[in-house]
């Protein structure tokens, strides 16, 4: 529970005051621990007993104790150390090279699942990151660009997943028309809610969406007739590379992809052609949203976050702004959902609890509010750290919590923070650094 | 006979709705008084109610294990212990994970929240077990007021504990907020806190009493839960903290009686639909309720409206 708390401000404690402080920390962990590591209720048939094992609660102490001595006294070199790194920005002749940064990523993540150490596993977690990432890059429209808290969006993803799942498997639908009527019924939900809640702000906006996204999960959890409930849906169609299947058989009228191409079935090719959409999918929705940023549509978004009063008395209209950000984001959630079913071929209610929209939202706020870039990187580190940590397999969710904490309090405007408005009049150039100095 | 009847199943839903109301009430106070002094959402704060509850569960197992067979004496020893320890665990959730966010940016404290709410729930689950834990019934009986044929109208001592024991603490609670010089630092810093720094009073102490304040609330709820359910697991915290962040916006996030007002209409909401309509949309109801009043009130039954500062 030792967090690097000591403030940055430089003065350095006198030996006897770390001690002190160290102490303080390690008898409140002693404390703390009591209740729960030193006496251990357990079920037995006879009922609870409880188990004393309070050798822990001095070990607690002892390794708090230690441990906040020690990063207190490697803070400040520690800082120091780093500082250079962290300052490090790339020199201005790599500013021509960043437009390339972004073509350079699609095609190293189209060559993924054709390099050799890709296998079936590691082809499956790239294609949740990537359903991550199109999750994130639509919330970020939202949360990122126009600054609306929305703490429930698992509900648009939910809309699309069920939406692909319903038409696929009661109207028969293909996958692909299922995925436009995914991403559009999203965005319908999104603009009717949008609707009734455009007054409010910040943090009674964020407990409406939340009640939002619970209504949908607990209408859908019960809704029994259309959505079988807790026992989901099955069956759900399969994305076509133009009406081939990627099956060992063709069904009846159909063609397989082997078939046609003449290259020997192997079940990894779904796989792969899975990952090619979802990251066909992400690309278009990053390009679209970077497009976006540079129409008036995008600008009117970051200007409503910065003041929404100035873009009042500027002729702008709050209340299309708004709607537009909701809808272009859940658009982006609802093609995710669909992806999701047609992939998983199953959907049930439990995956679009509020755990996920808190998930999601913490893509965005660790990578950075409004970064495309941060959104990839937090994405990939919240679907991979969990992966990595499985060989430990009970404590990987305590450090995942953990994780969260101290990156907030290591970088609390995310991992690639500080970035300046898409756009600026041009009168307002930002000073050379030794003049504003 | 049909009418009375009626009458009869309204006034158990009323006291059951209540009881629920207040426990939701109780741990509201906590979101709303955090919100009001640093306009931070606790997310964690479900958490703290739950790990109340688990210190109250370990509690009354020792006290049975030793024999204590006074009913009230356990109560006043569990009611001891677990705001002890709960609001120990809020002092130090204020310190280790948003006293560095103070200044951050507004997100980074909820984020922060949220982690800190999956570390508690897994913290609890690893070191208790992931089983739910079940109190054989502490407290028995109650009085029935009303009964003709199958149907009685029961208030059980349990309930009539929680809603006086409810009661005494908003009152007392008032009384702490209005009347005494930690109230007053407390309205103080909610106001200006800079200009409250400069009058000469602690911020930081001022923060961590109200956590510390809220949890010891929230640890009271979860005794009471643990009375009223007899079992307790390490999720209980999430759906009742949510409930009761609801209750707080529903009241006005930031007003005390507000958040009170907030929980019981919650809990009068979840008995009545449940009872009449269907106990699956119960929690549907209660935030299309939110949804509605807010849409007719945006800030909350008795919050004060924010004004636009240009």
């Amino acid at each position: 529970m030792a967090a690097p708390a000591s403030p940055s401000t430089g003065t350095p404690f006198p030996l006897a005051h770390r001690l002190r402080d160290a102490g303080i920390a390690g008898l409140v962990a002693m404390v703390l621990a009591i209740p729960f590591l030193g006496l251990r209720t357990v079920n037995l048939d006879q009922g609870l007993v409880v188990q004393a094992n309070l050798a822990y609660v001095p070990l607690a102490g002892v390794l708090v104790f230690l441990g906040r001595l020690i990063l207190g006294l490697l803070a400040a070199p520690l800082a120091k150390a780093v500082a250079p790194l962290t300052a490090w920005r790339p020199p201005a002749s790599a500013q021509r090279l960043r437009p390339w940064g972004g073509p350079l990523l699609v095609l190293a993540a189209m060559a993924l699942p054709f390099l050799p150490f890709a296998n079936r596993y590691v082809i499956d977690l790239g294609t949740t990151a990537l359903i991550y990432i199109l999750l994130a890059t639509g919330l970020n429209i939202t949360v990122g660009l126009a600054g609306l808290l929305d703490l429930g969006f698992a509900a648009f993803y939910a809309i699309g997943a069920y939406t692909c799942a319903l038409t696929t498997t009661q109207l028969h639908w293909g996958f692909w028309p299922a995925l436009a009527a995914g991403g559009l019924a999203s965005s319908l939900f999104a603009v009717l809610l949008s609707l009734p809640i455009l007054r409010l702000r910040g943090d009674y906006l964020a407990i409406v969406t939340l009640g939002f996204g619970e209504i949908t999960r607990i209408i859908i959890l019960n809704w029994q007739g259309l959505t079988g409930g807790p026992n989901g849906v099955s069956g759900i169609a399969r994305p076509t590379l133009f009406g081939l299947t990627f099956d060992r058989r063709a069904p009846a009228g159909g063609q397989t992809f082997s078939e046609v191409t003449g290259i020997a079935y192997a079940p990894e090719h779904r796989l792969i052609f899975l990952y090619l959409v979802i990251l066909a999918l992400t690309v278009l929705a990053a390009y679209t949203v970077a497009r976006l940023r540079r129409l008036p549509i995008g600008r009117a978004w970051e200007a409503l976050r910065e003041d929404e009063i100035a873009c009042r008395s500027l002729g702008i209209n709050p209340t299309m702004v708004k709607v537009s950000a909701y809808a272009t984001g859940a658009l982006m959630g609802g093609l995710a959902g669909c992806f999701f079913a047609a992939r998983q071929g199953f959907v049930s209610p439990e995956s679009f609890g509020f755990m996920e929209s808190a998930t999601i939202l913490a893509i965005v706020v660790l990578g950075g509010m409004g970064s495309q870039a941060g959104v990839i990187i937090a994405a990939l580190f919240i679907v991979v750290l969990p992966e990595l940590a499985r060989g430990f397999a009970d404590y990987r969710m305590l450090a995942f919590g953990l994780a969260m904490i101290l990156i907030m309090i290591w970088k609390p405007g995310g991992l690639l923070s500080g970035r300046l408005p898409t756009i600026r009049l041009s009168t307002a150039k930002p000073k050379p650094v030794a003049e504003a100095a | 006979m049909g009418f009375t009847l009626a009458v009869g199943t309204f006034l158990q839903h009323l006291i059951n709705g209540l009881t629920l109301g207040a426990i939701y009430g109780l741990i509201a106070i906590g979101y709303t008084m955090v919100y009001g002094i640093i306009r931070m959402i606790n997310f964690a704060h479900g958490e703290i109610y739950m790990i109340g509850a688990f210190i109250a569960v370990t509690t009354f197992t020792l006290l049975l294990g030793a024999g204590v067979t006074s009913v009230p004496l356990a109560l006043v020893i569990v009611l001891a212990i677990s705001c002890t320890f709960t609001a120990a665990y809020g002092w130090t959730i204020e310190r280790v994970a948003y006293r560095p966010l103070r200044t951050a940016p507004k997100l980074a404290p909820f984020i922060s929240a949220i982690g800190m709410s999956i570390l508690l729930q897994n913290f609890v689950m690893l070191t208790q077990g992931a089983r739910s834990k079940s109190l054989p019934p502490v407290m028995t009986g109650g009085v029935t007021l009303w009964h003709d044929g199958d149907f009685s109208l029961g208030l059980t001592n349990i309930q009539m504990f929680i809603i006086l024991l409810t009661v005494a603490l908003m009152a007392g609670f008032t009384l702490v907020i209005n009347r005494t010089a930690l109230g007053r630092a407390q309205r103080a810093c909610e106001q200006d806190r800079t200009m409250a720094a400069l009058l000469g009073i602690n911020v930081d102490r001022t923060i961590s009493l109200t956590f510390v304040l809220g949890a010891g609330l929230a640890a009271v709820a979860g005794v009471m839960v643990t009375l009223y359910y007899g079992v307790i697991d390490f999720y209980i915290g999430f759906l009742a903290g949510m409930k009761a962040f609801t209750a707080a916006v529903l009241g006005g996030i930031g007003s005390l009686p507000g958040a009170m007002l907030g929980g019981l209409l919650i809990g009068l909401i979840e008995a009545f639909f449940s009872g009449y309509v269907s106990s699956a949309y119960k929690d549907v109801a209660a935030f299309s309720i939110l949804i509605l009043v807010l849409v007719v009130r945006p800030s909350g039954l008795l919050g004060r409206p924010d004004i636009e500062k240009v």
